[in-house]
């Protein structure tokens, strides 16, 4: 079984790799699908990997893959989901390198692109929209009762975020602080 | 042979020193690997790191498999991509070990919580960077309302959406032409 399931995370993440465009905020709709689809994986687990992912050195997508690969298998799984994350890129980018010189001039190439960079931004959004609605409602799935403290600091750090441009590491680190303060 | 391993080094030392990823990445990669090694030049990291942008997986890999594949073909591509994931897999594994072990704290709960808005502060943020360079004319903002609307009810996969999206672009840059 075990076995099965280091497969079950390597094709997963291999997917991931292939079409997640725009970085390491791009895998994020690929685990929130995962977290719908199997029991390794929760949305409330997602949060925390992405304040580690971004707290430590390395590329967010990768960090992403080997936290959720261990969680779910221990250190296999997280090679597993890493080496599957990895691999497509590997083998598009040894093509392009290889065969299309001019990648950046092909029409096709370029309108493809046109399309999926909206779609990968709503599909991030998607991803906000579910990391939201956990904090503020309390569950994935929405309710009544509105937590106004979360909703404040949402706000005010997305203002801060946007207007000073500090390293994730800084806001994360006075979350974390705010949060004890606070008992959230 | 000692240039692949080289490579590994050097991209080893670039994913241990580069906080966050992509862009972060780029002033270490100049210095590592433009003027200590003098493997490629300023202008060709450049382009690795437009062409990474844009192809699918992390960026930071694919501008690690670029800069490799020019120093070593094949093996130097392999190289260069094992030393970037490197640091993370180690690193992340540890520290994932330690949470499992400690999340049920009281102290780490609350931190966490706390952590939550933050994060999703920080998503927001990316949306918006990605909205302004992303989407530019009203065929743009129609897909981005579209994948919107159809991902807010129901569960399908993110791969059928960015296929779906592709073949629209290409469709409306030929109509277009």
């Amino acid at each position: 079984m075990y076995l099965s399931n280091l497969l079950v995370l390597f094709w997963e993440f291999f997917k991931t790799g292939l079409f997640a465009v725009g970085g390491g905020m791009a895998t994020l709709p690929f685990l929130y699908n995962m977290a719908d689809r199997y029991d390794w994986i929760t949305k409330e687990s997602i949060t925390d990997m992405i304040a580690v992912s971004e707290s430590t050195p390395g590329p967010i997508g990768v960090n992403m893959a080997t936290y959720a690969g261990f969680n779910a298998c221990g250190v296999l799984g997280g090679i597993a989901a890493t080496f599957g994350l990895v691999l497509p890129s590997l083998i598009i980018i040894l093509i392009i390198a290889k065969f299309f010189e001019k990648f950046d001039d092909n029409f096709y190439v370029n309108s493809a692109f046109y399309g999926i960079r909206p779609a990968a931004t709503a599909l991030i959004l998607l991803a906000a929209i579910n990391v939201f609605t956990l904090c503020v409602f309390g569950s994935d799935t929405g309710g009544l009762s509105v937590n106004w403290l979360m909703l404040a600091l949402i706000s005010v750090f997305t203002a801060l975020i946007y207007k000073i441009k500090l390293h994730p590491i800084v806001y994360i680190a006075i979350a974390a602080v705010l949060g004890i303060v606070l008992k959230l | 042979m000692k240039k692949i391993l080289d490579l590994y080094l050097a991209f080893f030392k670039i994913g241990i020193t580069t906080f966050g990823g992509g862009y972060a990445m780029l002033p270490v990669i100049q210095r590592e690997i433009v003027e200590k090694r003098g493997y490629v030049t300023d202008e060709e990291v450049m382009d690795y790191y437009a062409v990474g942008q844009c192809t699918p997986g992390v960026i930071a890999v694919n501008t690690a498999t670029f800069v490799g594949h020019k120093v070593g073909k094949t093996p130097g591509a392999i190289a260069a991509t094992l030393g970037v994931i490197s640091p993370p897999l180690i690193i992340i594994t540890v520290i994932a070990a330690f949470i499992k072990n400690y999340a049920e704290l009281p102290a780490v709960r609350h931190a966490f919580a706390g952590i939550k808005t933050a994060v999703c502060a920080l998503i927001f943020c990316a949306v918006i960077k990605l909205f302004k360079s992303g989407v530019k004319d009203l065929p743009g903002v129609l897909i981005f309302l579209a994948v919107l609307a159809v991902g807010l009810f129901t569960n399908l996969s993110p791969v059928w959406f960015v296929l779906a999206a592709a073949i629209a672009g290409i469709c409306i840059k030929c109509f277009k032409r």
